[in-house]
């Protein structure tokens, strides 16, 4: 499985992107913000587009009661996120590495490819949640308390994807250069565990008894 | 597969053929538009204009901000007047900047702004005007576009042959209209002839920061030094300035000083001058002027008095200084962008005389010499003369070049602009003015390379051009298309103030470097908050120092007690913005200054000597925000016997 092997290692190590690449970013345009604010979210923490957009975004909030934008230390997910990706991409290079030396079969490729799909959805789902809490977990003394037509208070959640509009902002929410780093190099070992799968049945057939009863 | 593949092709048939219908349409409507003046001035909401235009103010002292074609004002920029719109020459931190030997003077008269060059091309850095009527000259910084120096010229009166500058921005040049005793004493006026003089000043502008000092001063024979320009390319290292009243009349001029048929243009070869200063010639004479210095860092000018000028006699200068005979009171003197002609326009006359910087350099080498005043040589009028443009317009006062061989002088008499051609002197075309034209302004039509799109006439009269505002109106200034061979009025525009000269440039330059906030990690002012939690209120005798800040919507502390009548209270409002366009601006009830417009990450102070108790508010004056009218706070003042401590807080009950 020298090939899938080789995909293997290459399709983890694109997940190294993650540490220098934002994985997520969002853009708040408005009127007035002509050139618009915008929060680039990293592994680690999350960083304005511009200097001190930061700053803006948290001082247009507080008019409406949303919690300042958390800084690295205030958040878990910051600390875990980075370890969570480096155990994974040593995983992978090292499943790769056995596959190459066919020590493994192709099934560690596809099983590494599904825990990094669990997490990642566990990831979004943590995102979510934390964007669910500080669009909605206001300041009770808010400047600005809205309601929705049907009463109920207005929540400030930007979106998981895509566009939405939120008083007189204009809100972005779409993956940057990491998450599509992150998406290629997944499917490059989804691609490792088929080409694997071929590479592994032209095999001559005693090494894979002789794997098989390991 | 067959199918897709078809109904893409269909797909894009369509889109070419509404394309292409598109293209004709655009094509026979643009076609009807081309010849629309409006279409040619239209800047559409949300577009922006192709110049930059610096337009003196005259006698408003300040410096305004237009652009073209559109001829919308953007800024004023306060110079040598204070401005209560932004507290400039009010705040602690300005009033510096309008110190002079005469003690703090609250206005002046601009008059020609002209823009930094490095090898005779704008290079957008600085904006340089001079102030005429006590003389100074003044550096604008164009990222800020605030000013950010000034020096005062000693020995100079009626500052108003400046502030020209050299094509590499070596020197800015400041030459006195009046001629006036030197060093200043009592004497009769009618002893005028012979004894007063006349300071050509070459001011050395530091290529780095930008800061000026008065390298030498020239004293030359008593006329009035009118206007000048410097010569450029193959004349870079000579300046030439006209003169009138070589009569040396001290009264009535209009009539004594009007009798000379020919005045001078004074040519002064200022790298020789340079040379010999460098190499310690001139004599240093005691003086007394102001040399104010604003930094972007602290946020504050100050003000240092010079006490000494190096002068030099141009006598000790052989071969340095010349004087080339020029009909009829000349007025403007400009140098074409090749830097071979200069042009005296002679604004009792009719016509242009043009003199040949190649000849005048013959001229010199051979010694064709017609006498000399006061020692300094006269060259031969025919020996210098390139042409004389029979212009058949009346009193000449200002040229302007395109950079395409063509030249633009305004006629103040006649009232128009006319086009001529270098070296034939053939007159193209004339178009009015309305009306009396005084300059006219083609964007970097002073440098090597004029931006020959547009000219911009500055006229002296309005009259009837718009809707009438009682005796005294603003001055109009009519915008003409140059880029063919006949001028076209475009537009017609209103200028604040008096506007003389002006300068311009292309928003390309400028654009992209204009500053946008001032950062808070870089405020060095010593009243500086840096944070919220710094913000406190201070007591030193009599004094009360309130470093405030302000973020929207509220100022910290705005909740101040312990103030008393007779006190003297500093407010330091730094603005913790770091976003483009949040000013804060900041007033105080029954202040005796004006309101602080306090740009973000800026600080400035106010002063407020309250005299009555009570308690007293202030708010911010700049609509910053929605809560924007909450944006306010009180002093409570108390008799200047009481013992109340001083407090301050935000957001306690």
């Amino acid at each position: 499985m020298k090939k899938a092997g080789i995909l293997m290692i290459l399709g983890s190590l694109l997940l190294l992107a993650l540490f220098k690449f934002p994985l997520w970013n969002i853009i708040l345009g408005a009127p007035q913000y002509p050139e618009p604010l915008g929060m680039d979210i990293y592994l680690d923490g999350i960083k304005g587009v511009n200097e001190f957009d930061i700053q803006n975004i948290d001082g247009l909030n507080h008019y409406i009661g949303m919690k300042t934008i958390p800084k690295p230390a205030d958040m878990w997910e910051f600390n875990v996120f980075p370890t969570v990706i480096g155990i994974m991409v040593a995983l992978g290079v090292l499943v790769g590495l056995l596959g190459f030396f066919g020590k493994v079969s192709y099934w560690w490729f596809i099983g590494w490819f599904g825990l990094m799909s669990v997490l990642g959805i566990m990831g979004m789902y943590d995102f979510n949640a934390w964007m669910t809490d500080y669009g909605t977990n206001l300041d009770p003394h808010a400047i600005m308390k809205l309601s929705n037509p049907d009463g109920t208070p207005m929540s400030y959640k930007p979106p998981l994807f895509g566009h939405e509009k939120m008083l007189n902002f204009d809100v972005d929410s779409y993956p940057h250069i990491g998450a599509y780093f992150m998406f290629v190099g997944m499917m490059i070992t989804a691609l490792a565990f088929f080409i694997g799968k071929k590479e592994w049945n032209k095999r001559p057939q005693k090494n894979v008894e002789k794997i098989l009863e390991v | 597969m067959k199918i897709y593949y078809s109904s893409v092709l269909a797909l894009f048939s369509a889109v070419i053929f509404l394309t292409s219908c598109g293209n004709n349409n655009g094509k026979s409507s643009g076609g009807a538009l081309n010849s629309s003046n409006a279409e040619k001035v239209y800047v559409a909401p949300g577009e922006q204009d192709e110049f930059y235009a610096f337009m003196s103010g005259g006698y408003s002292g300040n410096l305004t901000v237009y652009g073209l074609p559109s001829g919308r004002m953007f800024k004023e920029i306060p110079v040598f007047s204070q401005f209560p719109t932004s507290g400039y020459g009010y705040s602690e931190e300005t009033k510096p900047m309008l110190e002079t030997s005469h003690g703090f003077i609250p206005w002046d008269d601009s008059h020609h702004p002209d823009i930094s060059q490095t090898n005779g091309e704008l290079d957008g850095r600085w904006i340089f005007i001079n102030g005429n009527n006590t003389p100074r000259i003044a550096r604008i910084s164009l990222t800020t576009f605030e000013t950010v120096e000034i020096i005062e010229v000693p020995n100079s009166a009626g500052n108003h042959s400046s502030s020209f500058i050299t094509e590499n921005t070596e020197y800015v040049v400041a030459g006195t209209r009046f001629s006036v005793p030197i060093p200043q004493r009592d004497m009769p006026i009618k002893d005028y002839k012979g004894n007063f003089k006349g300071a050509l000043s070459f001011i050395s502008v530091d290529p780095e920061s930008g800061h000026m000092d008065i390298k030498f001063q020239l004293m030359m024979p008593g006329f009035d030094y009118d206007l000048s320009h410097p010569g450029r390319d193959k004349s870079h290292g000579w300046f030439f300035f006209t003169t009138y009243n070589t009569e040396e009349a001290n009264s009535l001029l209009e009539v004594n000083a009007s009798q000379n048929d020919k005045d001078f243009i004074a040519a002064v070869n200022w790298k020789k001058i340079e040379e010999y200063v460098n190499n310690g010639g001139g004599t240093k004479m005691p003086a007394n002027y102001a040399h104010n210095l604003y930094d972007e860092d602290t946020h504050m000018g100050t003000t240092t008095m010079k006490k000494e000028v190096l002068t030099v006699d141009p006598l000790k200068v052989p071969g340095a200084v010349f004087f080339l005979p020029t009909p009829k009171s000349p007025h403007g003197c400009d140098v074409d962008p090749t830097g071979e002609y200069i042009i005296g326009n002679g604004k009792l006359s009719a016509d242009l005389t043009v003199h040949s910087f190649t000849k005048m350099i013959d001229a010199i080498e051979n010694k064709k010499f017609d006498g000399e005043a006061y020692g300094i040589p006269i060259l031969k009028f025919e020996d210098v003369l390139a042409g004389t443009v029979k212009s058949g317009g009346l009193g000449p006062l200002h040229t302007e070049f395109d950079g395409k061989g063509n030249a633009y002088t305004t006629f103040f008499i006649s009232s128009e602009v006319v086009k001529w051609k270098l070296g034939s002197w053939e007159v193209i075309d004339r178009k009015p003015t309305f009306y009396s034209v005084g300059h006219l302004m083609i964007p970097g039509g002073n440098s090597r390379k004029p931006f020959g799109k547009y000219v911009v006439a500055l006229n002296k009269i309005t009259k009837d051009r718009y809707l009438p505002t009682g005796p005294e109106m603003e001055h109009s200034a009519q915008l003409y298309d140059i880029s063919g061979e006949k001028m076209e009025l475009i537009y017609d525009f209103p200028t604040h103030g008096e506007p003389h000269y002006a300068a311009g440039i292309p928003a390309s330059i400028l654009a992209p470097k204009s500053q946008k906030i001032y950062r808070l990690d870089e405020n060095k002012h010593p009243y500086a908050v840096l944070s919220p939690d710094q913000a406190r209120v201070e007591r030193k005798g009599n004094e009360v120092h309130i470093y405030m800040s302000t973020i929207r919507s509220h100022f910290t502390p705005d909740n101040i007690e312990g103030v008393k009548v007779g006190d003297k209270v500093y407010f330091h409002i730094t603005n913790h913005e770091q976003d483009f366009d949040v000013p804060h601006g900041f007033a105080m009830i029954g202040q005796n200054s004006s309101e602080l417009l306090v740009m973000p990450g800026q600080t400035k102070t106010s002063i407020w000597e309250p005299k009555q108790v009570g308690v007293w508010p202030f708010y911010c004056t700049d609509f910053c925000s929605a809560l924007h009218q909450e944006m306010q706070g009180y002093v409570r003042v108390s008799p200047a016997s009481s013992n109340i401590e001083l407090s301050w807080s935000l957001g306690e009950d």
